[in-house]
Order: structure tokens, then C-alpha cells, then sequence
């Protein structure tokens, strides 16, 4: 483009000044941004690459050697790690699909005009407001049969056999933090979806309705063809954040008992955090970074050749 | 005011070629009316002008001083937009003395600025109102009396009454017209509304596919259309169009018959040629005088009548005020005078006088 | 509309499930938080205790550190909520206003930071941030929370700004502004809801950070409301009463800014998500 115009101006009073101001705009707006995602994010990810191959402990200053593949190698018989990423499947799934459900029905319930909306949609997306932190603990608590109503309650309904801690079972520890999930994510589907049922077009399901499609056909065949492309990008991006999200396994199990809730994000911090091994940390979460990258390729190819059969 | 000058103005973005080179001098104080259908460059040659789109090559000059590297903040020019572009959160009175006061011209000028432009416009008792409260002739005058305080070199108007009912656009193209004769204001007007194009401009500059097809006076656009394009562009209903070779005796049609039309231009026996008639220039007889031609269907207008023909099987509209048309049997007459006849040659071009 | 029973009253039902289901866990943790000690465990599972009491909330209030974690985390949070968004509300007009060459790398620049584990750059981030004296300070804290928050914000101020009509700055600008004041005096003051929006998001996000808190931050003096919490937790384990006294305190802030913004939400997530 630039050639073609410095071609046809045949008087040229410093057009390059202006075009370089121009060209320069969008870049002075961004700058401040940018700037901070390099410093704080690119520049530590390409260090904590480097970090994998290397042999970084903060406490022992003999440390910081390039060791190669040595972290995968140990990785690779590491069987807290398979069992962690065993763990990772299961709470990443369990999670997304239930605060999916859920959220979907409550957009749904929603998206009817009632009396009082506006306070009710206050009141169920307010876990959302909760921090993580604090939703953890709170759940934490609910379990614990000392201060908390739910073991009773399970007890009562005859689903425990004493009223115990759930989070100490090792067979079902991993519900615990699932469950506080679910109450704490259900509110950012719900919105999501909620803010793409609103834009479907009202005359459609009343051109539908005159057409005689009762509730259920109307919703298969307006609905969710429009929901389609929110859903998808939600799942995916909700997917990747949740099996990245360590704080409420931090939190209510430390990934107890007997590992039965570490899950990778949560192990990747514990490496770092308590056995302060920076490498090893930075190689496991290397091998999640590239897990995660697979997975979304699959599923924009995935929707790519679905867009593409239509 | 000023005049403006375009020397062969092109834009393109990457390959793709929107104007393929413009020329035109637009006087001190000239009306023109960029008109064509959508896509056709207008309003990419208007926003070219106020700066909002870059020169790919060529040059605009404003007053003899080329501007192509100029801010539109310093091009001494104000728009009037499709969608009125008002701020929202500024009263009228605050609308129409931003550009002073970002110019920090004194408050009293800016005062009386905004006060004259508002009697002007009838806007005074709206001036300490927000645009959400207006309706939308009113958010019309306000973009107007926008325009019009700053006393700018030149205005420019993108489609300025496209969003405006029928009647309201009747009453505010008479105001704008009147307002041009108040101010003598150069000014650019883009429309894809040819009675606006008609009614409004000094000159009427068509446009079709990034090239300038005809400038003149609305009247010779209408009496001498240049091209096809603007023969079938301008006028509503749109001219008939009969296509074949010239003959001694008129017009040989593809399908072999011949229509009578008097004569022909010598020199074009014998080749492939559009003849182009206005529908109010159409005579009709009664059945027996003239050609014979089939009635397919009758538009009562209430001013008057359109009726559709076929003449040798091909479309003919014919507009006229004789009321005894609405009652005309299943069959007519019809003649194509001479002297109303537009000859296109096969390249579309106007042949003869 | 045909309005039959049925279907109205399970609808009702149904919300007031999910009321249910969200607000029960905040008010079990405010019921405990007025239990008297004595009271704890002989009511344990009662809805509401027979006598309530303010002591907790005032024992934390005078003889614990959470004054200061809760002034360090307003501090934290309130800084990185402005910071945040006057970098979001540059870029996120760049990206919905100019057509530049690189723009496509830049948005996937800023997808591939909501891609990976924040973990990872734990090790990084404390390495660089040790010798310039940045671990153990708030600043510090400020900085990694404004760069993990900026992308997000960035593509939600986008959407706020892509509802405004770009013919607004263009008249700005033919009224002799330059972009830059068009952006400020005309556009900015039209995105107030997508700037408080923003603000909501950004200090909720930064009030409920643990990890990095926890890892860049050690000693009372710079610690924040969760790092002070955990603490307490995992020394006074036995303290209920104190801990959801406190849980509640940290509530209040995040509660008050989603209040205040999400009439926003559902507007500010459609944009984002359905054009994502």
C-alpha cells in the first residue's frame, strides 16, 4: 500500500511524517499493555522454559546448571505425576460438565421475565464475587463435621456411614473441591450463556411458535444452534483455566489426602512453593502448557471441520 | 469558503480499487451532489476529503493547498453524517459549540455562534437537552447547526436524511436548499437519492463502480445522459431501454422485429445499439394508431399513471397524466417521438446531439 | 402467551433452588461467624444459634494482623484495578478502532497469556523480581497482578468499545479534536459502564489472588487478606469463630464491587464471548 501511494504523490511535503505519526498510533495506545505482558508474562515464560532444562532449587546455590532432558527423564517415572494428571482429567471434566448443566439452566430459568429478576440474578451469580480462596475454605468447612452441617446431612440421608470429613476420605476427596467449584463457576457460564440467549433474535421463536414448534423443538432448533459457538468457546476456554486452577485444591486439600486430589497445576505449586524446585516445577508445567495447546488445537480443528460440513 | 480540487484521486485497499482515479474542481460556494448506488465510491470520495480515509495516490487541494497529509482537525471542514453522530452525553447547546471550544474561541462568539444557529434551525427551546430526547428531524437540525457554527470552508453531507421518514426528508431537503442560499456555503452532498441529487444540486457529479460517469446540472443529467448508467440512474420511473441494430426504418430487435422510429443517425446503420426513451415521453393511442402493444399492468400514482407495456416483448413503462389510461383495453397504441430519443451506442456511450 | 401452572411454578421452584444452593454456604459461614464459642459445637447443626455474638469480628479487629492485610490488599487491589484499566481502555481501543499489521499477534499474544499455567511463571517471576527488592512488596504484587489482568480487560474494554459508533470520533475529529482528545472527551465518558465494569472485574480478580501472593510475599507486614487467612487458618485451626469473622471481612469488598457492577456483566460478557 505504502508503495503504491509514495508512487502517486508526485509533491510530497513529509507525507512520511505523517504516515509514520499514523502508523505509529495504534502502537502508542497499546504500548502500556504491552509492555506489561512482556515484562511480566513473555520474558518469565521463555525463562521458565529455560527453567525445565535446568537445575534451579532457590536454596542451594550450586544450582543453575543446564541439565537437558534430565527433569522429563525423572518426570517420566514420576508416578505422583500420572496419578496427577489422572486427577487433572477427572477434576477438569467433572467440573466443566456440571458448572455447564448447571449454568445452561440457570440461563435458561433466566432468560424468562419473572417478578424480582434483577434481584435473583443478583443473589445466584453473587459466588461468583466470592474469592477462590475464601470459597476453598468455605467449603472446607461445610465438610468438616465439627463446624459443618453437611456430614450430618449425609449421615442423615444415609450416604455416610458416620458423619466424617469428606475431604479426608480418599475416595471421595476429590468431590469436595469439585463441588466448591461447581457452586463457584456455575455463575460464569450462567452469564455467559445468558448474554448470548439474550441476543437471539425474540421473532424467531415467535415465527417458530406460529409455526407450531412446541417447547422442546424450539429450543433444539433455535436455541442451541445459536447458543453453539459460545458454548464452544466457553468449554474450551473454561477447560484450559480450570486444569490450570490450583487455588481451591490448595486450599481445602493441599492435594490429600494420599494425593488422591493433586492435580497437576496444584503439583507444579507445590514443587515450587514447598520444595522450592524451580526446574522440575517449570518442566512439569511444560508438559501441562503443551497438554493444554493439544487439546485446543483438537478442538478448533474439531469445530473448523464441523463449520466446514455445514 | 473555498474551492476544492480533486487531480486524480485513487484509493485502494491492498489490491482492492475503490476510485480509480478522480477529477473534479468544485467552485466557491457550489452545491454538488456526489450520487450513485451503493458501493459506488461516493461516500469513500467524501470521507477522503474530510481526511477520515487516506489518499492511496493523487491529490486533494482545498483553496489551492494540497491537504492529503492533513488531520481533518485541520482541514477547516464540517460533516453532517448518516447517522447524525451527536454525542450523547453533551446537550444540544454542548453539541454545537464542541468545535469552538476546542478551537477555545471566546465564550461570548461561541455563545452567539450557538444562539444564531439555533434560531436558524428552530432548535432554541431544545438546547439544554440531550440528543436521547430529540426526535429525529431534530437531531437532524442539531447536526446541521453543528455544522453551521464553526462557518467552516466547506460541508459535507453523507447521507444526511436517509434515516428520516419520507415527509421529514421533503421538508428538510427544502431547508437545506434554503440554507445553501443563506450561506452560500460550499458543499458536498452524498446521496443515493436522485430527487435529492435533482433538487438539491448545482452540479450533480454520478458515480458508478469508482468512476466518475457524468458531471453537469441536474438538467442536463436528466435531458442528456452521457452513459447508460446514468440515463437508467436518473429519473424515476427509471427510461426504457430497447436494444438491437439501427435500420432505415428504426430499430431491428433480436428477435427480428422491427420498431418504428424515425430516423436513425446515418452513420450508425447497421450496428448494435440501446435506444433509451423516458417513460413520460412515451405517447399512447388508441389501439390501431401507432405500434400495437400488450398492457401488463396499471400503477394509479394519484399525481398520475404508470403503465406497464410490451412492445415486441419487451418492458416498456410509460408515466402519463391522462386519466383515461386507468380504463385502456388489453391492447394500445404506442409511439416513441424522435425528438425525445436517447441513442447509446453498443459501448453504452451517447451517440449524437 | 399460554400461561398454564405448571411450568411456572417449577420454574419458580427451580430458581429458588439455585438461590438456595448459592447463598447457603455464605450463610453458613455468617451464622458461625456470630456463634458464641460455647455455642459451637452444641449447635452445630442448627440453622441459626440461640444467642448471637459480635466478639469474633472484634478479636480480629483488635488483637490480629487482619487490619493490615485487609488494608494491604485494598491497597493491592485498588491500584491494580486502575492501573489496569487505564492500559485495558488504551488497548482495548487500539484493537477496536485501528487496522494494524501486527494487531493479529498482538490478540494472540494476549490469548496465549489465558492459555498457560500462571504457575509456571511463579520461578521466573520470583527470580526477576528479587533483585530489584520487588518480592515482599506490594508493588510487586501490584505489577504481576496489573500484566495477568490486562489481557482479559483489554478484550472486555474492546467489546465496550466496539458498541460505539466510530462516526462519534470522526465528527470529534472533523470538530478539530485529535484522536487522542476525541478518545478522551468524546469516547471515554461513553464507556463509563465498561470502565467500572473493568474496575469490578480487575479488583475482585486481584482481591482473590493466592498463589503468587503466597509465594512472592512472606512476614505480616505486606501480606494480603488471603495469604493472612490461610495463615491464621493453618496456625489457629481450632478458631472457627475468628476464621468466617474474617472470611466475612474479605466478602465485603468483593461482594460491594459485584453490586456495583453486574448490571454490567451480562452486557460486557455478550460482547466478549459471543464474538470470541
Amino acid at each position: 500500500m505504502s508503495v503504491a501511494a509514495t508512487r502517486g504523490a508526485p509533491y510530497h511535503r513529509k507525507p512520511w511524517l505523517k504516515r509514520m505519526a499514523d502508523s505509529s498510533e495504534p502502537y502508542l495506545y497499546s504500548a502500556p499493555a504491552l509492555i506489561l505482558i512482556v515484562v511480566v508474562m513473555l520474558v518469565p515464560l521463555v525463562l521458565g522454559i529455560s527453567y525445565a532444562f535446568r537445575d534451579i532449587q532457590l536454596l542451594n546455590p550450586f544450582s543453575g546448571g543446564y541439565i537437558g532432558l534430565e527433569h522429563f527423564r525423572a518426570l517420566g517415572q514420576d508416578d505422583a505425576f500420572y496419578r496427577a494428571l489422572k486427577n487433572t482429567l477427572w477434576w477438569t471434566g467433572a467440573s466443566v460438565l456440571l458448572q455447564f448443566v448447571f449454568g445452561l439452566i440457570l440461563a435458561l430459568l433466566l432468560d424468562r421475565p419473572f417478578w424480582g429478576r434483577g434481584v435473583v440474578q443478583a443473589l445466584v451469580f453473587l459466588p461468583w464475587a466470592v474469592p477462590s480462596f475464601l470459597a476453598g475454605l468455605n467449603w472446607a468447612w461445610l465438610f468438616n463435621p465439627v463446624i459443618g452441617p453437611l456430614p450430618h446431612w449425609f449421615f442423615a440421608l444415609g450416604l455416610m456411614d458416620e458423619p466424617g470429613n469428606l475431604l479426608s476420605d480418599p475416595r471421595y476427596a476429590m468431590w469436595g473441591p469439585i463441588i466448591a467449584n461447581v457452586w463457584w463457576g456455575i455463575p460464569f457460564f450462567a452469564i455467559t450463556l445468558l448474554a448470548a440467549l439474550q441476543a437471539i433474535p425474540r421473532d424467531l421463536y415467535e415465527a417458530a411458535s406460529i409455526d407450531g414448534a412446541n417447547w422442546f423443538q424450539r429450543f433444539s432448533s433455535i436455541t442451541l444452534p445459536f447458543l453453539a459457538p459460545t458454548i464452544a468457546i466457553t468449554v474450551l476456554l473454561r477447560t484450559v483455566w480450570i486444569s490450570n486452577f490450583a487455588d481451591l485444591i490448595v486450599v481445602m486439600t493441599g492435594g490429600g489426602p494420599a494425593d488422591r486430589t493433586q492435580i497437576v497445576a496444584s503439583y507444579i505449586f507445590t514443587q515450587a512453593f514447598k520444595r522450592l524446585d524451580f526446574g522440575y516445577a517449570s518442566a512439569i508445567a511444560l508438559v501441562l502448557l503443551g497438554l493444554l495447546m493439544i487439546y485446543s488445537m483438537l478442538i478448533i480443528l474439531l469445530r473448523q471441520s464441523l463449520i466446514n460440513k455445514d | 469558503m473555498a474551492s476544492i480540487d480533486i487531480k486524480n484521486l485513487k484509493k485502494a485497499y491492498g489490491t482492492f480499487s475503490v476510485l480509480h482515479g478522480i477529477d473534479l474542481l468544485i467552485k466557491d460556494g457550489e452545491f454538488i451532489v456526489l450520487v450513485g448506488p451503493s458501493g459506488c465510491g461516493k461516500s469513500t470520495l467524501l470521507r477522503m476529503i474530510a481526511g477520515l480515509e487516506d489518499v492511496s495516490e493523487g491529490e486533494i487541494q482545498i483553496d489551492g493547498l494540497r491537504v492529503n497529509e492533513r488531520h481533518p482537525k485541520d482541514r477547516d471542514i464540517a460533516m453532517v453524517f448518516q447517522s447524525y453522530a451527536l454525542y450523547p452525553h453533551m446537550t444540544v447547546a454542548e453539541n454545537m459549540s464542541y468545535s469552538l471550544r476546542l478551537r477555545r474561541a471566546a465564550k461570548e462568539t461561541t455563545a452567539r455562534a450557538v444562539s444564531a444557529a439555533s434560531q436558524k434551525l428552530g432548535l432554541d427551546p431544545f438546547l439544554e437537552r440531550r440528543p436521547k430526547a430529540l426526535s429525529g428531524g431534530q437531531r437532524q437540525r442539531v447536526a446541521m447547526g453543528r455544522a453551521i457554527v464553526r462557518q467552516p470552508k466547506a460541508f459535507l453531507f453523507d447521507e444526511p436524511l436517509s434515516n428520516l421518514d419520507a415527509r421529514l426528508r421533503e421538508q428538510m431537503r427544502a431547508e437545506i436548499k434554503k440554507m445553501h442560499a443563506d450561506l452560500k456555503a460550499t458543499s458536498i452532498y452524498v446521496t443515493h437519492d436522485q430527487i435529492e441529487a435533482m433538487t438539491l444540486a448545482d452540479r450533480i457529479v454520478a458515480m458508478h463502480g469508482g468512476v466518475v460517469q457524468q458531471v453537469g446540472s441536474p438538467l442536463e443529467l436528466y435531458d442528456r445522459p452521457a452513459n447508460l448508467f446514468v440515463a437508467g440512474f436518473i429519473g424515476s420511473p427509471g427510461m426504457n431501454f430497447l436494444e438491437g441494430r439501427a435500420e432505415d426504418g428504426g430499430l431491428r430487435l433480436r428477435d427480428g422485429s422491427l420498431v418504428v422510429l424515425g430516423a436513425l443517425s446515418k452513420d450508425l446503420k447497421g450496428q448494435e445499439v440501446t435506444v433509451g426513451v423516458r417513460p413520460e415521453h412515451v405517447v399512447l393511442h388508441h389501439e390501431g394508431e401507432g405500434m400495437s402493444a400488450r398492457v401488463d399492468l396499471i400503477e394509479p400514482t394519484g399525481f398520475g399513471i404508470i403503465v406497464h407495456l410490451q412492445l415486441n416483448g419487451l418492458p416498456i413503462k410509460v408515466f402519463t397524466l391522462d386519466r383515461s389510461a386507468l380504463s385502456c383495453g388489453p391492447n394500445i397504441g404506442v409511439t416513441l417521438p424522435a425528438e425525445h430519443l436517447h441513442l447509446f451506442d453498443a459501448q453504452g456511450i451517447r451517440q449524437g446531439a | 402467551m399460554r400461561s398454564s401452572l405448571l411450568p411456572t411454578v417449577a420454574h419458580r421452584l427451580a430458581i429458588f433452588a439455585y438461590i438456595i444452593f448459592a447463598l447457603f454456604p455464605l450463610f453458613w459461614l455468617l451464622k458461625v461467624s456470630v456463634t458464641p464459642n460455647d455455642l459451637l459445637y452444641s449447635e452445630g447443626v442448627r440453622l441459626w444459634p440461640s444467642q448471637t455474638t459480635f466478639e469474633h469480628y472484634a478479636d480480629v479487629l483488635r488483637h490480629s494482623a487482619f487490619p493490615t492485610f485487609f488494608k494491604n490488599s485494598v491497597i493491592v487491589s485498588g491500584s491494580t484495578a486502575i492501573v489496569v484499566t487505564i492500559c485495558a481502555s488504551l488497548s482495548g481501543y487500539a484493537l477496536s478502532r485501528f487496522s494494524f499489521r501486527t494487531k493479529y499477534w498482538i490478540i494472540a499474544l494476549m490469548l496465549l497469556t489465558q492459555m498457560f499455567p500462571l504457575v509456571m511463571l511463579v520461578a521466573p517471576i520470583f527470580k526477576i523480581l528479587s533483585p530489584l527488592g520487588l518480592t515482599n512488596s506490594l508493588t510487586g504484587l501490584v505489577i504481576v497482578y496489573s500484566a495477568f489482568n490486562v489481557p482479559f480487560a483489554t478484550f472486555l474494554m474492546q467489546s465496550f468499545f466496539d458498541g460505539i459508533p466510530k462516526d462519534l470520533e470522526e465528527a470529534a475529529m472533523i470538530d478539530g479534536a485529535t484522536r487522542f482528545v476525541a478518545f478522551r472527551q468524546i469516547i471515554l465518558p461513553l464507556t463509563l459502564p465498561g470502565i467500572a465494569a473493568t474496575l469490578g472485574f480487575v479488583f475482585t480478580a486481584a482481591w482473590s489472588e493466592l498463589l503468587f501472593a503466597l509465594m512472592l510475599i512472606n512476614g505480616n507486614d505486606a501480606a494480603t487478606f488471603p495469604v493472612g487467612l490461610l495463615t491464621f487458618v493453618s496456625k489457629f485451626s481450632v478458631d472457627f469463630g475468628q476464621m468466617m469473622a474474617a472470611g466475612i471481612l474479605a466478602l465485603i469488598p468483593a461482594g460491594f464491587f459485584f453490586l456495583l457492577i453486574q448490571r454490567y456483566l451480562v452486557q460486557g460478557l455478550t460482547a466478549g464471548a459471543v464474538k470470541g
